[in-house]
């Protein structure tokens, strides 16, 4: 233990309080191992920056209270410190004396960034008999070794700190100043607009930050000139958070004309007339609520029903990678809580698109992190906070393609379970809000709006504010506590402060009765927010409920037992106002309806010109070992077991499929099935779909070819055919732009056109539009149209659930579905350096056929393994079985239902064409099989082996591949052993 | 036959209260989950109980060292609770973050001088950061070392999954880990599928001498960082779809045993 060196005691004066702050240096005792200071040398080194030989890492906690010496020293030995691998130093250490050149590094969050560590520190000290005044925390960092101050520069942007959230200090310099911010007072801000001409409501748009066009501003502008008064800023903002892309996804909902290729169609509401119109001419039974709450719900049982969300928080995470991800499973996991009268999350899932990650430096735009840190810190905001909220993440994919460099797309999904009687809500006037959970601050204001915008490379300067950070443990008290009240009926209407906070939880919930809220009643993280703040902030882990003033007591009780924050902030009327008070006075003032209901109508133009592609001729090679493991080391296929482990995927006790299954615990599964319910064998699989490449030949393809993979995998597992849900989410370019939109109404016509074919409805979707990185050099890199597919169905009983390794040597091996001559947007034509012409397509007429012939196989227990052709077509498939199973494979392409057109060996191995299912059967089941599949496109292609060998026989017998299934599983796990 | 009464102890970011209620009800006891709050506003209503459990998830977001608030929050609170509990001859449960509470609060290894706790930040032993520095979900073997702690089957190897960030035992010099041998604190040690110790993967997270799990001197305190309560059933087995006839979980064995001795004993 060393002693206070120097008295560093600072004294602040706040009011007539003077508190002491104490300095707390917490060090790895030598012969510990420095794990996080390891990590950071390796990526100083992988930055290219030879000569720092050790880095040693320190938590740093400013605590701000009145205690003495000797009780600053119990702290940092009981509390703070570890007796065994830590040391604790009091005040400032400086630089180790006698070694190599020493570089101190400071981090510290900016004022106003909520600090989880510190509110555990403030109840520690609490717990320890003390009250301590405030507490922040920061990072030390000692690098040893000659560097330059640029270097350093570049250390500690890079590696060290998020310039969105964190100072740097560098060298032996004070830390930033503690945030004591001035209390508000009350300066009520009007915005005038009803003398403005076109151009001064653009600028007034643009200036504010409020991302309303000029129709839109227009409209406004009428509004209040009919009322004969100018709006104040709260109204502006709430108008422009609730009208935002965002919220009200008005591209999707417009009327649009369309030209293809040179004929007409016309659509009065895209959405209305493709997607949900699939399911409301489906009119399935089992559907509970869909498109019209958080989340769409569905039946389980006949007790319970599952609701399903999929978000997207894309710009949050190009700036901030670790909070954007974190925040947005963050969010999207109270959508299911807010749904009907809430449910319990059970199960997340995560797609993500990045850049490749082995991008050279100085191939990175300005503005833009690099691919590997980005994917880095999405995969750690995802762990972090979905481990800490114990809920399993169970599927997910990732996509990697450079035109997600500047916007990478971060999607994520969570699923709950809930009572079939509480589905909905029912908030009534007279009902008290009061809003649960975490307290309120400046992070993420402007974030629905910012997110509805294009990114540039100065946003990360100026955006700075939009990003939110998270505090799992804050959602997890509060989840405890929601369960509770929800078991005890003590609340009418639950609903999320998700985008647009307050302002969006409130005008949705009071949306057809009115509602008065008084915004000085909001607890807050720290003083000073102005009401408007105070009212869009999306800071987050909040909930608003709607409570029966005679249960207030009662759910109060049930709050504070678990120290959890709920304020009443006003109560919701019957005019259909929406009022805004600070203490007392009228802030704001809003017409729900106008609210709600006046965002003008677009009309949109969207263009599809077909392209003109070609196929590439490419030589016939005897062997096709290398591409096959060249396409098994491809980003988009190679195993994703790092980033799979970090996730808890088996917290709840329910998993039955694990994303990682098969022999050595390793192989890629279809679909993940869990079983949520203790008390019973019913199930629940999820799985998506996603192919962008597909979209650069043809955007309708690419969203069938999504469909049909989500609905294949789901089935690989045993999941019911006539239950599927599916969920769309759309990520797009500038839409205003017609031959960007054009693509996304294909796509979403193909929605309709497979969601009929399968009887498959769509329950819930979401579009992020604008996903856009304009270069400082005025180029504009748009990401590629994007939709991703996720679905879910259920399992009868998981005890019948098939996964994808192969099981027994001696079984046989069938492939089901034609092989077309569909190698465009393959892996195999992206290895050589092509894109082709020939995108995959799905026969609507036969692709449900078989699958519900696989599912009836699987059902009648006649299929031991199942494994869905896709990326890498079926030499990928074949060679994922046998590696997963520990077991050779032996096929001869002979068997292989093949069209006419299909009649080359490398189409046969690798073309991606849909609806095809690999299925090991056990010989004595083969009739029993082959009578599931008359009429079906099937054939025998071969048998499993003890061989340890994938050997495929092209049709005259002679092997073009045969490789050992080592060989193939390490080309497979090698790209991402991180 | 006198019901056995668990209580699973709830706080902020614990989440594996459910499935572990769930896996003690398996096992026949009554259980409940209770929160922290409640149990320190009424310290004897521990006496209703015999089997304590500190369930696994992320307390208090797992800040500044994982389990270290909540162990601070037992130290301050309920440690003359918790030494009662364990001085009635009662059985106390600590799976994975409730492992890391335990051994923070110096309730495991425990004192040597016939005390139940030792001061915590005079321990010498710990659980810090896996040598791979991430958080991992993968399954491991575990060989018993002991046959004092009864909630362990001697001799049976068993499988189950660890999920953590922090689960690496180590002790602050040789002398403190030839103590917990020579004092026969080692309840479990991570080994491959032929029972023997090895590297990553095999050792999770580079475990000192692969130890996986502790128990005091009494042998009724058992900390551990795999989770029992996550292989309750044939179709948590991560390969269970390759295997035949598979019957109870492996984690069942600690809860069986827990509520057989509590039964028989209590």
């Amino acid at each position: 233990m060393q002693t206070c060196q120097a008295d560093k005691l600072q004294d602040e004066k706040e009011g007539t309080d003077v508190v002491r702050q104490w300095r707390f240096e917490v060090f790895n005792r030598s012969g510990f191992p420095d794990v996080h200071g390891g990590q950071v040398l390796e990526d100083i080194k992988e930055l290219g920056i030879s000569s720092v030989e050790a880095v040693q890492s320190a938590r740093v906690y400013l605590i701000e209270a009145d205690f003495e010496e000797g009780f600053a020293q119990r702290v940092g030995r009981e509390l703070l410190t570890d007796p065994v691998c830590e040391q604790h130093y009091i005040g400032r250490s400086g630089a180790p004396a006698g070694l190599a050149r020493a570089t101190l590094i400071e981090v510290h969050l900016k004022s106003g960034v909520t600090d989880p560590v510190a509110e555990s520190v403030m109840t520690a000290i609490a717990d320890m008999g003390v009250k301590a005044k405030h507490v922040r925390t920061a990072r030390k960092y000692v690098l040893l070794g000659e560097i330059s101050t640029s270097q350093a520069d570049t250390i500690a942007k890079k590696i060290l700190a998020n310039d969105c959230i964190e100072d740097v200090v560098i060298g032996d310099e004070a830390e930033p100043p503690s945030p004591h911010l001035k209390p508000y007072e009350l300066n009520l801000v009007h915005w005038p607009i009803r003398e403005l001409d076109d151009d001064g409501l653009v600028a007034l748009s643009k200036e504010k930050d409020l991302f309303l066009n000029l129709v839109e501003m227009q409209t406004i502008q009428k509004h209040y000139q009919e009322l004969g008064r100018e709006p104040t800023d709260v109204e502006l903002e709430t108008l422009a958070q609730t009208w935002s892309e965002h919220c009200v996804h008005k591209t999707l909902k417009s009327s649009v004309d369309m030209t293809v290729d040179g004929e007409q169609i016309h659509f009065d509401n895209l959405l209305k007339e493709t997607v949900f119109k699939a399911t409301e001419q489906l009119g399935k039974e089992w559907c509970i609520s869909v498109f019209a709450d958080n989340a769409g719900v569905v039946e389980f049982d006949e007790d319970s029903a599952i609701c399903f969300k999929v978000e997207t928080h894309n710009h949050p995470s190009a700036l901030d990678p670790y909070g954007g991800s974190a925040t947005g499973i963050g969010g999207v996991i109270r959508d299911p809580m807010g749904t009907g009268l809430g449910a319990r999350p059970i199960a997340n899932t995560d797609i993500f698109c990045f850049g490749e990650p082995d991008k050279k430096l100085e191939d990175i735009p300005k503005g833009v992190l690099h691919p590997r840190r980005i994917m880095k810190g999405v995969v750690a905001g995802v762990r972090d906070y979905g481990n800490r909220m114990g809920i399993p993440t169970v599927n997910g994919a990732i996509y990697f393609d450079d035109r997600y460099l500047g916007n990478p797309l971060v999607y994520c999904g969570n699923i709950g379970i809930m009572d079939k009687s509480k589905c909905f809500k029912n908030p009534q006037s007279g009902n008290l809000i009061v809003m649960v959970g975490g307290r309120i601050g400046r992070d993420g204001i402007h974030g629905a709006t910012f997110s509805s915008g294009q990114m540039t490379h100065e946003h990360e300067t100026v955006f700075s504010h939009a990003v939110q950070i998270g505090n799992p443990i804050t959602e997890k008290k509060m989840l405890d506590v929601l369960v509770q009240a929800n078991e005890a009926g003590l609340y009418e209407a639950i609903t999320d402060c998700g985008a647009g906070g307050l302002s969006s939880a409130v005008g949705e919930m009071g949306q057809n009765l009115g509602a008065e809220v008084d915004l000085e009643k909001a607890p807050l993280k720290y003083a000073g927010l102005s009401y408007t703040e105070i009212w869009i902030s999306e800071a987050q882990e909040r909930m608003v409920v709607a409570v029966k003033p005679e249960n207030l007591a009662a759910i109060t009780k049930i709050f504070d037992d678990e120290n959890v924050e709920s304020t009443v902030v006003g109560r919701f009327t019957d005019d259909k106002k929406l009022r805004l008070r600070y203490n007392g006075e009228l802030v704001g003032e809003l017409d729900m309806e106008f609210l709600h209901e006046g965002v003008p109508k677009y009309s949109r133009k969207a263009l599809w010109v077909s392209p003109k592609l070609t196929e590439p001729s490419l030589p016939e090679k005897d062997n096709y070992n290398d591409e096959l493991l060249q396409i098994l080391s491809s980003y988009n296929v190679a195993s994703k077991e790092w980033v799979i482990r970090q996730y808890d995927h088996e917290v709840q006790g329910g998993s039955v499929v694990k994303p990682l299954m098969g022999v050595a615990n390793d192989g890629p599964s279809d679909a993940a099935v869990i079983r949520p319910k203790f008390d019973s064998d019913r199930g629940l699989a999820i799985s998506c779909g996603m192919n962008p490449v597909y979209g650069d030949i043809d955007p309708y393809w690419m969203a069938l070819a999504g469909i049909d993979e989500a609905i294949r995998n789901i089935v690989c597992v045993g999941a019911q055919p006539d239950r599927i849900a599916l969920l769309d989410n759309f990520c797009w370019g500038d839409c205003t732009k017609p031959e960007t939109f054009g693509p996304l109404v294909r796509a979403a016509q193909a929605c309709y056109d497979g969601a009929m074919a399968f009887g498959a409805p769509f329950i819930s979707g979401k579009d992020s539009l604008n996903n856009e990185f304009a270069c400082e050099d005025g180029t504009t890199i748009s990401i590629p149209s994007t939709l991703l597919i996720s679905a879910i169905s259920m399992v009868d009983d998981v005890n019948k659930c098939v996964t994808m390794d192969a099981k027994k040597a001696g079984n046989l091996l069938f492939v089901v579905g034609e092989t077309k001559n569909e190698l465009g947007g393959s892996h195999y034509y992206k290895i050589k350096g092509h894109s082709g012409a020939n995108v995959p397509k799905v026969d609507l007429g036969m692709a449900p056929r078989i699958a519900r012939g696989i599912s009836r196989a699987i059902a009648g227990s006649v299929v031991v393994s199942c494994h869905d052709c896709s990326e890498g077509g079926l030499a990928v498939a074949l060679a994922e079985m046998a590696f997963a199973g520990g077991l050779g494979i032996e096929a001869d392409l002979r068997g292989l239902p093949a069209s006419k057109d299909c009649s080359r060996t490398d189409a046969q191995l690798f073309s991606e064409s849909n609806s095809r299912y690999v299925v090991e059967v056990e010989p004595d089941k083969y009739d029993a099989f082959a009578k599931l599949m008359l009429n079906l496109p099937f054939g025998q292609i071969g048998k499993i082996t003890d061989q340890k060998t994938l050997l495929i026989r092209e049709e005259d017998g002679t092997p073009v591949v045969e490789a050992d299934i080592d060989s193939l599983k390490q080309a497979w796990q090698k790209t991402f052993d991180w | 036959m006198a019901e056995v009464r668990a209580v699973v102890l709830r706080a902020a970011g614990i989440n594996c209260d459910m499935e572990t209620e769930h896996a003690l009800e398996l096992a026949g006891a009554e259980a409940k989950r209770v929160h922290i709050n409640k149990i320190i506003a009424d310290k004897s209503s521990l006496d209703d109980y015999q089997i304590l459990v500190f369930p696994g998830g992320f307390s208090y977001g797992d800040d500044v060292a994982a389990g270290k608030i909540l162990a601070n929050q037992v130290m301050h609170h309920l440690r003359e609770a918790v030494r009662k509990f364990i001085d009635d001859g009662k059985l106390v449960l600590g799976i994975c973050n409730g492992f890391q509470v335990l051994v923070k609060a110096g309730i495991l290894p425990g004192a040597t001088n016939g005390e139940s706790q030792t001061a915590s930040h005079d321990s010498r032993v710990t659980i810090t950061y896996n040598d791979s520095g991430k958080f991992e979900d993968r399954w491991v073997y575990l060989a018993p070392q002991t046959d004092r702690c009864v909630f362990i089957e001697p001799g049976r190897q068993i499988y189950l999954p660890i999920a953590h960030a922090e689960g690496k035992v180590v002790t602050r010099e040789p002398a403190a880990l030839e103590e917990l041998k020579s004092e026969r604190h080692v309840a479990f040690k991570y080994v491959d599928k032929d029972g023997k110790e090895g590297d990553y993967p095999v050792n999770p997270n580079g475990s000192t001498d692969s130890i996986a799990g502790l128990t005091d001197t009494t042998g009724r305190v058992l900390g551990l960082m795999p989770h029992p309560e996550r292989f309750v059933r044939p179709t948590q087995h991560p390969h269970w779809s390759r295997l035949e006839g598979e019957a109870d979980g492996d984690g069942m064995t600690i809860f069986n045993n827990a509520v057989k001795y509590a039964r028989e004993n209590l």
